[in-house]
Formats: structure tokens, C-alpha cells, sequence
């Protein structure tokens, strides 16, 4: 056996404190700045209040369905004694190459925590601009649209690459070292001391703030008096009323494509399928831990903060101060151009402001949490490093791709240019190859008598049928379309070498990323040899029952030895 | 505000609601939920044992 098998053998494997901690972690995972800031924006551009037909289909037939597969492959996996995309895989696929695919569960959250952490320091960093007062649009009202947009330019380096770390350090870069060693300081701490135990405490307080927020959005009542028609009424009726195609009947907008592929996106990113996080999460579960009331609620979680509360904010808000054409403008735009303009307009707009970035930043990092920890399990199991090396080496790593997406400020190329590949366009591919494995290979009945062990209700029959032929055929469409309206432009992008050629360099930061971890995978392949298919090792000392890797040779969860009933041999004293 | 944004939202909303509120009520109504659910190794002290 090899030196590092010997060093991991012993390691005590984490799990979950409460049912509530998992769920509120998975919800916290899921609820990000696109619940916020993405939603409304997609909702109001897309017929209003009629697109929430569309929505809760593809809900029913695309998030939950595929949420709750993600769930039982991960505690699946987690049952044989493994906590990474690609053991799991393995694991589900029954053939070591199916491991090879898992690399998009390590680059996707890799990648996307880069650049995440990033507009996660920017929330940080303007909730401190309104608790000290430092935020300064001027004094003429006309002005404020230009004022935030300078604001956000200077802050984030948008002209010119370089920008943040000229003339010493910027105090965007200080905040985002700060959030960077706030991760990692939770993480280190580990699932149930670090995630769990700060989710639990997190998730409160962001629902807090945002209904704080709400309360003043929705007491505004006619804020100016010389425009009577922007009132809250008018707010909500601009994101809630029905809307029709160029404005015909309402349910015109129903027979536009668009409106269905823009729903079922939004539903598909919001729930943070085919990130590989939830099937990380889930993998720490016991066996008779419920999988479809935990699913469930996460998933309405995540739908309370984007519809109750996302819905009711953001648009109205800006509407009542800007009219509609304050209303779009994009994530980044909405939140950090629009949003600010607005609490410069409400009285108590400072405080209101430092709630809502405050509660974005919890947000984010709740999201952002879930993103290292895919890595570090398989670092942990592959490699066999300690919970210290896999933080350290995961940390470099990230740190090196979040300095290049800070140094290559100028017009946020970079960042969206990971954007587009790791947080889009790979989350398709993943969440496609995780549905056909777990329906086609796995076997969906197998798939829907596990989901049932220890489950407190019952999945509806029809789920078998949805998840083996309706969510492939789904993600196929919305993938095709996706790629028709957005894949010739960036290929011309790298071909040309447009904006200096930092999309290509993005691109190929990706790509070594990917080498690096698929060549990671096949040391971590030879390190498991057949111990993927084999039968776990179960823990035969009373009380535990844990399923181990089947080369383990002491239990990862109690930590005593599996062959006998003895004890883990103490820490040999350092020598004197 | 329209008739069918009222509609809309309230739907909306209280559909979200209702679904939320029927989740935690069972994840929280179980004596496992807020307690560590998994439990600590039974230690035999061999009280009983005379």
C-alpha cells in the first residue's frame, strides 16, 4: 500500500450535524445574486406575470426532477464511501471511465468560485460604502445614473486591465482578500463546524435583511409627487401584470419559445443543478437520511427568496424611482448600476442599501462555501491529503484564477468569458451527462426504490417517466437553442482575438485547469484500483454501521479499525 | 396593477409560501431535525452489570 493510502485510511469522515444544517446548506448553495437580481430581470422581459406558467413547469419537470436525482446519487456514492463527482460517477456508472466525465464537477465550482468570490467582494464592499457613508453619487439628482456607473467603474477597474493593482492596493482588492480568507477559514473548519454551522446562522439573517428591504419597497407608496403614476402599485404591475407579445393577449407570450427556454434556465441555474454541489453535499448523508422531503425543501427554499422575496424587490424598486427603463440592464447592471441610484432616491436609502448588499454578500458566500467543497472532498480521497493540504492546495489554485480575473478588469471580459464557459455552458453538459447516467445507466427504478429509503413521502410515480425521457429531451432543447443564440459569437470572439485576447487566454485557462484535474482523476483511479465497484466495507463496531471504501482498513467514520474491534492506534509521541 | 397581476402574484406567492411552510413544518416537526441526527457512539460503562 502506497504512503498515501496510509495517511488517508485513518481520516475521520465528516457528515452532517441536523437535517436542518444539510438543508439550509443545499438552499444556501442554491440562493445566489440570480435570485435576486437574475429572476426578476428574466420575469419582467418575459411576459410578467404569465411567465410564471412556464417556470413552475419547467420546475416540475426540470429542477425538482433532477434536484432529487442529484441527491440520491450523492448519497448513493456517499454510502460506498465517497464524496467526489468523479468517485461517484464511477460509482454509478459502474465502469472506472465514467469517472473521467466527473472532471466538470471539480472545474464547473473551481471556475466558477473564481470569479464568484470576486462579485461576492463587491457586495462586501458596498454594503461597507453605505455603513460608513462613503458611497457619494453627487447632489444632482440628473446625475445619479452616471454617478453609480463611475462608482462601480472605479471600483471593479472596468477601463483598462491592470486597473486594481496600480498605485497600490485598491480597496476592492482588500475586500476581496478579506472575503477569499473568510472562505477558506470556514471551509477549513469543515462540513459541520464550518458550512453547516454558518449557513444555519446565515440563512436567517439574509431572509431578515430581505424582508426588511421588502417592507420599505413595498411602504414607499408615491416617493415623488410630480409622477404619480410610479407608485408601488405600478411597480408590481410592471413585473407582475400578464404580458403578451408585442402587446397582445397575455397568453401570446405562452406560445413564444422564448418565454419557455427563459424559465426553464432560470429554473436550472437557480437550483444549482449539475454544479456537482449537491451531489457533493448529498454524498454526506447517512443511509436512512431522507433525501425527498430534504430536496424538496431546499428547492423551496431557494424559490421562497427568488419568488416571495426577489420578485417583490428589485423591479418594483426600480421602477417606482426610474420608470422601465431602469428596469433591465442585466445582473451586474440592475445590482450595482440601478439598484444604488434607487436607495440615493428613498429615504433611509443608506441603511436600506447596506441591508441589501449585506444580504447579497450572505448570498454569495453561502453559494460561493459550496463551491470549494466539491474540491476538497476529492482531494481529500483521491489524493489522500489532509483536510490542511487539500485547503491549501485548493487555495492556491484558486487565488491564482481569481488574480487573473481581477487583473483582467477592463470591461469584465474575463470574468464573463468563465462565466459563459464554466457557469453555462459546462453546466449543461454536466447536468446532461448526470441525468443520462443516473436514468439510462443506474437504472431509474433502482434510482426511485433509493430515493425511498428513509424518505418521509413519496416521490409521484411519474418522476421515473420525467427524469428518463422528459429532462434529457428538456436539456437537449433549451442546450440546442442556447448554443444556436450564443456559441457563433464567442467562437468568432476567440478566433479573432477580440478585446486583446483575453477570452482566448480565459479559454485556456480553463483548459489547463481541466488537463490538471483530469490527470489528478487518473492518479486518484489508480489510487481507488477497483474499489469503486466493490461492495462497501460495513463497520461492524455497535453503534456505527458505517459504509466504508471497500480498501479501507479502518472506519471513516468512528475511526476504529474495520478488521477488528480495536481502537485507531494512537499518534506515535513526536521524538524527545 | 391589473386584475391578472393580482392574480398572478398572489398565486405565485402563496404557492411558493404554502410549499415552503409545508416543508419546514415536517423537517422541523421531527424530534431529529434541530438535534444531531447523528448520534454519538454508544459507550457500554457496564453500570447494569453486577
Amino acid at each position: 500500500m502506497t504512503r498515501i493510502a496510509e495517511q488517508r485510511l485513518p481520516v475521520k469522515k465528516e457528515a452532517w450535524g441536523s437535517r436542518l444544517g444539510v438543508v439550509l446548506a443545499v438552499a444556501g448553495s442554491a440562493v445566489g445574486l440570480g435570485n435576486f437580481l437574475r429572476f426578476p430581470g428574466t420575469a419582467a422581459a418575459h411576459g410578467g406575470g404569465a411567465f410564471m406558467i412556464p417556470y413552475f413547469c419547467a420546475l416540475l419537470l426540470v429542477g425538482l426532477p433532477i434536484c432529487w436525482a442529484e441527491w440520491i446519487m450523492g448519497r448513493h456514492g456517499g454510502q460506498r464511501g465517497y464524496n467526489s463527482c468523479p468517485a461517484i460517477l464511477g460509482v454509478l456508472g459502474g465502469r472506472r471511465g465514467w469517472s473521467y466525465p466527473g472532471v466538470l464537477g471539480l472545474l464547473i465550482p473551481i471556475a466558477i468560485y473564481m470569479y464568484y468570490v470576486l462579485i461576492e467582494s463587491w457586495c462586501l464592499g458596498y454594503a461597507w460604502a453605505y455603513l460608513t457613508g462613503s458611497i457619494d453619487l453627487g447632489d444632482d439628482p440628473t446625475k445619479y445614473v452616471e454617478g453609480s456607473e463611475a462608482f462601480f467603474g472605479r471600483f471593479v477597474g472596468i477601463d483598462s486591465d491592470g486597473l486594481m493593482l496600480k498605485s497600490g492596493i485598491q480597496p476592492s482588492v482588500v475586500f476581496w482578500i478579506i472575503t477569499f480568507t473568510l472562505n477558506f477559514i470556514l471551509i477549513f473548519r469543515g462540513i459541520s463546524r464550518g458550512i453547516e454551522a454558518f449557513c444555519i446562522r446565515a440563512m436567517p439573517l439574509m431572509a431578515f435583511c430581505a424582508v426588511v428591504v421588502l417592507i420599505r419597497v413595498l411602504t414607499l407608496g408615491t416617493p415623488d409627487a410630480d409622477r404619480p403614476d410610479h407608485n408601488v402599485l405600478t411597480g408590481l404591475g410592471f413585473m407582475w401584470n400578464p404580458k403578451g407579445v408585442d402587446g397582445g393577449a397575455w397568453y401570446t407570450s405562452l406560445l413564444n419559445p422564448e418565454t419557455w427556454l427563459a424559465a426553464a434556465g432560470q429554473i436550472f441555474f437557480s437550483l444549482s443543478v449539475g454544479f456537482g454541489i449537491i451531489i457533493n453535499y448529498s454524498s454526506y448523508l447517512k443511509k436512512d437520511d431522507d433525501v425527498v422531503l430534504s430536496g424538496l425543501t431546499a428547492a423551496s427554499t431557494n424559490e421562497f427568496f427568488e419568488v416571495c422575496l426577489g420578485g417583490l424587490i428589485t423591479i418594483p424598486a426600480a421602477f417606482i424611482f426610474l420608470g422601465a427603463a431602469g428596469t433591465v440592464g442585466g445582473t451586474f447592471g440592475l445590482g450595482f448600476n440601478t439598484l444604488p441610484v434607487v436607495f440615493e432616491y428613498m429615504h433611509f436609502g443608506h441603511f436600506v442599501g447596506f441591508l441589501w448588499f449585506f444580504m447579497l454578500f450572505l448570498a454569495a458566500i453561502t453559494s460561493s462555501l459550496s463551491m470549494l467543497q466539491p474540491a476538497i472532498a476529492f482531494l481529500e480521497e483521491g489524493l489522500g491529503l489532509g483536510r490542511k493540504a487539500s485547503v491549501t492546495m485548493l487555495g492556491l489554485i484558486t487565488a491564482l484564477g481569481s488574480f487573473f480575473i481581477i487583473y483582467f478588469s477592463k470591461g469584465l471580459v474575463a470574468l464573463d468569458t468563465v462565466d459563459f464557459w464554466a457557469g453555462t455552458a459546462f453546466i449543461f453538459v454536466l447536468a446532461t451527462i448526470e441525468v443520462i447516467l443516473f436514468s439510462w445507466v443506474f437504472g431509474v427504478e433502482r434510482g426511485y426504490e433509493e430515493a425511498h429509503a428513509g424518505a418521509e413521502m413519496r416521490i409521484p410515480r411519474v418522476w421515473k417517466f420525467v427524469i428518463k425521457y422528459v429532462s434529457p429531451l428538456f436539456l437537449l432543447v433549451i442546450f440546442v437553442f442556447w448554443c444556436k443564440d450564443n456559441l457563433p459569437d464567442r467562437v468568432r470572439q476567440l478566433k479573432e482575438g477580440e478585446d486583446g485576447g483575453v477570452p482566448l487566454l480565459s479559454v485556456m485557462l480553463l483548459g489547463v485547469l481541466s488537463i490538471f484535474l483530469l490527470v489528478l482523476i487518473h492518479l486518484a483511479l489508480r489510487r481507488w484500483k477497483n474499489g469503486l465497484h466493490a461492495a462497501p466495507v460495513i463497520c461492524p463496531h455497535d453503534g456505527c454501521g458505517h459504509a466504508n471504501q471497500a480498501e479501507a482498513t479502518y472506519c471513516a467514520q468512528c475511526g476504529r479499525a474495520l478488521g477488528e474491534r480495536t481502537t485507531r492506534p494512537p499518534k506515535p509521541e513526536p521524538a524527545t | 396593477m391589473t386584475a391578472g397581476g393580482w392574480v398572478f402574484m398572489l398565486c405565485s406567492i402563496g404557492l411558493v409560501l404554502a410549499l415552503v411552510t409545508f416543508c419546514f413544518y415536517r423537517v422541523l416537526s421531527k424530534p431529529s431535525s434541530a438535534a444531531h441526527m447523528h448520534a454519538p457512539l454508544e459507550i457500554d460503562t457496564k453500570d447494569r452489570e453486577t
